[in-house]
This record gives C-alpha cells, structure tokens and sequence, in this order.
C-alpha cells in the first residue's frame, strides 16, 4: 500500500471545473460552427452525410461508451473482480452483428431513421408509428438513467454542485448541441469525447503498469489475494481471476450476453450514425474503427478495473466515494491532483456526449418518423417543417427528461433502465429488421405485432423482475432470454395471420438496393 | 436562384440544400437535390435482380456473414455457458496465476477484431463486382 494523499477538496473540484467549462468551451465553440453551415435536412439529420470512416468510428464510439461503462464497469472490477470484466466483453462482440447484418443495408436503404429501412417496402404509417414508439422508448428510458447517473456523478466530481444543479446544466448543454448544431455539433462532441476518454484509460493504464514495474506476472499475482469488508463487518481475501464473485446465476449472464449482443445493433442513436457517412463502404470502415477504439477501451479495463483493486482495494473504494468513483480515484492516488481532475472532466464529457447522441435520435424519429411520415403523409407542408420539429422536440425532449431525473431524484435505481434499452433494441428492433430485410414474406402485420409485443414484452418482464419485486415472479434481470425470441415469433405469428402480401417489386428493389448501394443517399455536394 | 413575386419556388434564398422536394417547384430538379428514389429508373431493379452476377454476389456475401455469425455467436457464448457451469475448468491456470477463464475472455476481443478483418478483406472483393455490375447496367457508379 503507498500512502493516500490529504484529500484537497476545494483545489481539487476547482481544477475539475477549470477543465470541465474547457470541454464545454469547446464543444460551444463547434455547435457555433455548426450552426453557421449550411442548413437542410440532410445536413441537420445526417451531418450532409460527410463525416469520414475512422471520424465516425469514434463517434461511435463517442456514443457507445457511456459513463456506466467507464466509471460503472471499471468500479464493477474494482469492487469484485473478474465478473465485471466479463461483463465488458459482450459490448465489443456485439459490434460484429452491427458489422454482418445490419450497418450496410440500413446506409444503402434508408435515410435518417432506422424505421426508413423498416418502412420500404410496408404500410409505411402503422410501421413507422410502432417503430417511433418503440425508438422514443429506449431513447426516453437511456436517457433518463444517464441523466440522473450525471447528477449523481457531478455530486460526487464536484462537491460544490447539487444534483438539481448538474441535471439541468447537462440537460440545457444537450438542447443546446442538438437544437443548434444538429448532428453535425453532436458528431464532434462524441469525437473529442472519445479521444478523451481513450486517452484517458490509456494514461491510467499506464500508470497502473509503471506500479507493477512493467510487469505483467507482477500485476496479476497481485490479484488473488484481495482482502475486503463484507456488509457483516467480516474480513474476507478473494482471488479477483475467479470467476462467479457477484454473478451466481448462469443465467442472467445468457440474458443479459443476448440483450447485448442483440441490442446493440438495434440501437436507434447507433443506428443513426451510419447515415452520416457518405457510402455503405465508409459505414463498414466506421464500424471497424469503433470495434478497435471500444475493444481498447475494454481490454484497458482490466488495468484500471483490477489496477483499482490490487493498488486501493474494495475497502479504500468503498470509502471514497464508491464503485463509481474507484476509476477516477485511482487517478487521483496515482497521477496527484490535476490527473484526477482531468479523469472528471472525461466522465462529464462521456455522459454529456451520450446524452446528446440520444436527444438527436429520439428527437429525428419523432420528426422525420412520426411527424412528417405519420402525420402528414410523407410531404413537407412547408420547407424546412421536419427540421423545425426536430428542433422543438429536441427542446421538449430535453426539458422533459430534466424534469423527470429530478422528480426521480438521485437515489432511483437506474441500472435497470440501461438494461431495458438493450432489451427492447433486441426484442422489438432488431428482429423486425431482420426479417424485413431477408424475409420476402413480411409484411405490415408482422413489423407491428412485432415492435410492438418486444417493446411491452420487455418492459412487463422488468416491472415483474428481481430489480422491481422483492419476490419476482420473472427470475432474470435482464429479460431478452425469453423477449428475444418472444419479439421474432409474435413478427413471424403476425406476418403469418394477416392476408397481406407485401409487394415483390418492393422487396426486389429493397435487396438490390442494400446489397449494390445502388440509389442510396449521397453526400451533400459543397 | 432569383425568386420574383409569382414565382413558385418557395425554396429559401440562403442554405437552400434541402434534399426533400419544396413544393410547387417546376421542372426538373438538380442532382443533389434529388431523392434516392427519384434517381434511378424503376425498371432497372428487377433487370439487375435477374442477373446471375447479382445472384452470385448475394450469395456470396451470405457464405461468409452466415457461418461467420454462428461462429461468434457459439464462441461468445461459450463464455457465460463454461463460467456458470464449467467453474472448475475455467479456473485452472494456465500462465502464472492467469486463468483460463480470464485468457478466454480476452481472447472474445482478438476473435472479434479477427472476423471484422475477415469480413473487410472479403468485402473489398464484394465491393469490386458491384461495381463491375453497375457498370454492366450503366448505373451511375458510387464515388
């Protein structure tokens, strides 16, 4: 054990601050910029479809890697060891089935909103209004939870801000990005945020490893003998490389490994993404930028995660601030100050990057999806209307969620609505965009019911769930084990009942259009 | 762009780049304000559906995504599957005091990096003959 430095708590949150209003500074500076481009839907929705490959892999990225997977993840291996780190892997393997099934098809077919490629060769109105139902879903819930994680965080970052304070200060800096930048402003927040991020692990990585003097043996042995306090006051010493430390249930793990490797690739404000790209090919490439920048990210937590268990311990962590402060304590123990104050300032941007990505998605579904699809018909009653809406949901969004993380207050338990979000992707999402885009048979019937029975499926089986109910009448945490396939039988029942046959032109059109590129949306020409 | 009173064109003066048609404007369009689906003639989907070089592309494309998500979908699995039930085996070491648990969680990265590479190197191939096929139909080709 070295030993702990003197906590200097106004010096320390005022070099936080300095470094956090940089980052805001910044991030202002580009929604400026933003603003003053060239205005049109496409460059609003889709950022003219001009980001490059490794820029939007970072964005990705950006967008990806919230702060529960920064400070949660690494907190989760700090405090139990191996089970966390395990936990960590599913989020990169599912960007495998980002990469096979869904990126190209969905940049070739489709223009700003997943619902486009679900729509194609459908009803369009009854598709649309299910997927933007079951989009403002995970969208609202993700955001929520991130919103108050930011309270709560700001709270324990910056001792001088109260919850109330840093919900309305992240929530006011999202409208702001996304009602005056568009997703052009949210693109380069999510790129410097990742850069940040990224650079940030890599220098506590390193960090970690010059304490063990470059040593991997060292650092590993170090693990199997970590001593902690149990809730009875028992003193135990655990080996951190065994698995099954906190996960007791196998199953839960499936569950949730399917709620991942399913979820994330239904996604709406990853999905999104992939239209701001100029061709389906630099959508391949951006994807495997993200699978390198996240996998690294990842493979660092087991320095920073473990490096906090070995180098603090359970204990030490638990005291200072808890499993969401062992990241950026260990920052402080290890690089002094300034160091800790700069791993802050990471988690605020991680959190203010994800938010937003999340306000444009929601706030383009709504828009594009709901409004113009829905409402109107597809046809613009005035130029320039869809964004306009956009805009006004942005704000509403916004302010909505404000309210509700400060009603919910800072003590809700929020990881189940992170949880919920990749269940409902998985559930409702994503096997309706499988089967519109390989099976000739779906039709409208089969896109609702099945939106529509993953989406409450989901959200039932968690109300009734161990998180909700002291004696749960569902076992599992996360619910995809049984709404997964739940949401690809009620799309294949659907599709079976209904007389409907969907137009065959339609499909032809649909496959060759997301297997060739042929027709999709170019860049904006400037 | 001169808008004079009569005119029907009720597309903005400044930052006019909207790619959704304003309404009233006569004539054609120009190109970058054209929607994917006004650019390219109905009639060529089917053509280019029945051609055996599309058919030999799709196919292609599945022979690898097919087999390759099953692949990691059993590996990934493998995971949570050898941990719950196999805890024995998986906490034996194999490198100091690294477990096997801990090497085959790892390895889930390299597995994943290794079939995305995969994957790009075979999608180059993809990307030629859909190029080579758009030309044989005289579609405009992707930048």
């Amino acid at each position: 054990m070295i030993p702990l430095p003197p906590l200097a708590a106004t010096s320390q949150s005022n070099t936080s601050l300095v470094m956090f209003l940089a980052f805001v500074a910044a991030t202002l500076v580009i929604t400026w910029f933003s603003a003053r481009k060239s205005s049109g839907a496409s460059a609003y929705f889709a950022a003219g479809r001009r980001i490059t490959g490794w820029q939007n892999g970072l964005a990705v990225a950006g967008d990806y890697m919230s702060a529960a997977s920064f400070l949660g993840i690494a907190g989760m291996i700090a405090m139990n060891g191996y089970d966390g780190f395990m936990y960590s892997v599913g989020f990169l393997v599912a960007y495998l089935t980002v990469l096979f099934i869904v990126a190209e098809p969905l940049r070739n077919a489709g223009k700003y909103t997943m619902a486009d490629v679900l729509a194609y060769r459908l009803k369009p109105r009854p598709v649309r209004a299910a997927a933007s139902v079951s989009t403002l879903t995970v969208s609202l819930f993700y955001m929520i939870a991130q919103m108050v994680g930011a309270g709560v965080l700001v709270q324990q970052l910056i001792p001088g801000i109260s919850y109330e304070i840093a919900v309305i200060g992240v929530g006011i800096l999202m409208v702001v990005y996304v009602v005056f930048g568009g997703m052009l402003a949210t693109t380069w927040v999510q790129i410097i945020k990742a850069v940040l991020l990224v650079a940030g692990s890599l220098l506590l990585s390193f960090l970690v490893l010059k304490h063990f003097d470059f040593d991997l043996g060292k650092f590993f042995s170090s693990l199997t003998a970590i001593t902690s306090t149990t809730a009875e006051g028992q003193s135990v010493t655990r080996n951190f490389l065994t698995p099954g430390l906190i996960f007791k249930n196998p199953w839960d793990q499936i569950s949730l490994g399917m709620a991942l490797v399913l979820g994330t690739a239904g996604l709406p404000h990853i999905l999104i993404r992939f239209y701001t790209v100029p061709d389906a090919k630099t959508a391949r490439a951006s994807v495997v930028w993200a699978m390198l920048i996240i996998g690294l990210f990842y493979i660092m937590t087991t320095f920073f995660g473990f490096g906090a268990a070995s180098i603090l311990g359970p204990d030490h962590i638990a005291q200072h601030g808890g499993t969401n402060m062992a990241a950026p304590e260990l920052a402080r123990i290890l690089g002094g100050e300034i160091f800790f104050a700069f791993i802050c300032a990471v988690a605020f941007a991680t959190i203010l990057a994800v938010v937003a990505g999340l306000t444009i998605s929601a706030s383009t579904s709504f828009a594009h999806d709901f409004f113009t699809n829905v409402i109107h018909h597809g046809r613009e009653h005035r130029p320039g209307e869809e964004v306009r809406v956009a805009r006004i949901t942005a704000f509403v969004v916004g302010a909505l969620s404000i309210v509700i993380a400060i009603i919910l207050g800072p003590t809700v338990n929020v990881a189940f609505l992170v949880g919920l979000a990749f269940a409902v992707a998985a559930s409702a999402n994503l096997p309706v965009m499988i089967f519109s885009l390989y099976w000739r048979r779906f039709n409208t019937a089969g896109a609702v019911t099945g939106l529509l029975v993953g989406l409450l499926s989901s959200i039932l089986l968690i109300a009734v769930s161990p998180d909700f109910m002291k004696s749960a009448w569902f076992p599992l945490k996360n619910p995809a084990l049984v709404s997964i396939p739940l949401g690809f039988f009620a799309a294949w029942l659907g599709t079976v009942l209904s007389k409907e046959v969907p137009s065959a032109e339609k499909f032809t059109e649909m496959h060759v259009r997301a297997n060739t590129g042929l027709g999709s949306e170019k860049a904006s020409a400037h | 762009m001169a808008s004079s009173p009569g005119d029907r064109d009720y597309t903005p003066l400044v930052g006019s780049q909207t790619d959704i048609a304003p309404l009233g404007r006569g004539g054609p369009k120009p190109g970058h304000e054209r929607t994917a689906e006004e650019d390219v003639d109905p009639v060529l989907w089917s053509a280019i559906a029945r051609d055996p070089d599309f058919a030999a592309l799709v196919r292609g494309k599945m022979k690898l995504i097919i087999p390759a998500t099953v692949f990691f979908i059993i590996y990934y699995f493998l995971l949570p599957i050898g941990v719950g039930w196999f805890p024995g085996f998986m906490e034996r070491k194999v490198w100091g005091d690294v477990n096997i648990a801990y090497l085959f969680a790892l390895s889930q990265f390299f597995m994943a990096w290794i079939l995305a590479g995969i994957y790009v190197v075979a999608a180059a191939v993809w990307d030629k003959r859909e190029h080579a096929l758009l030309t044989k139909h005289h579609c405009e080709t992707k930048s």
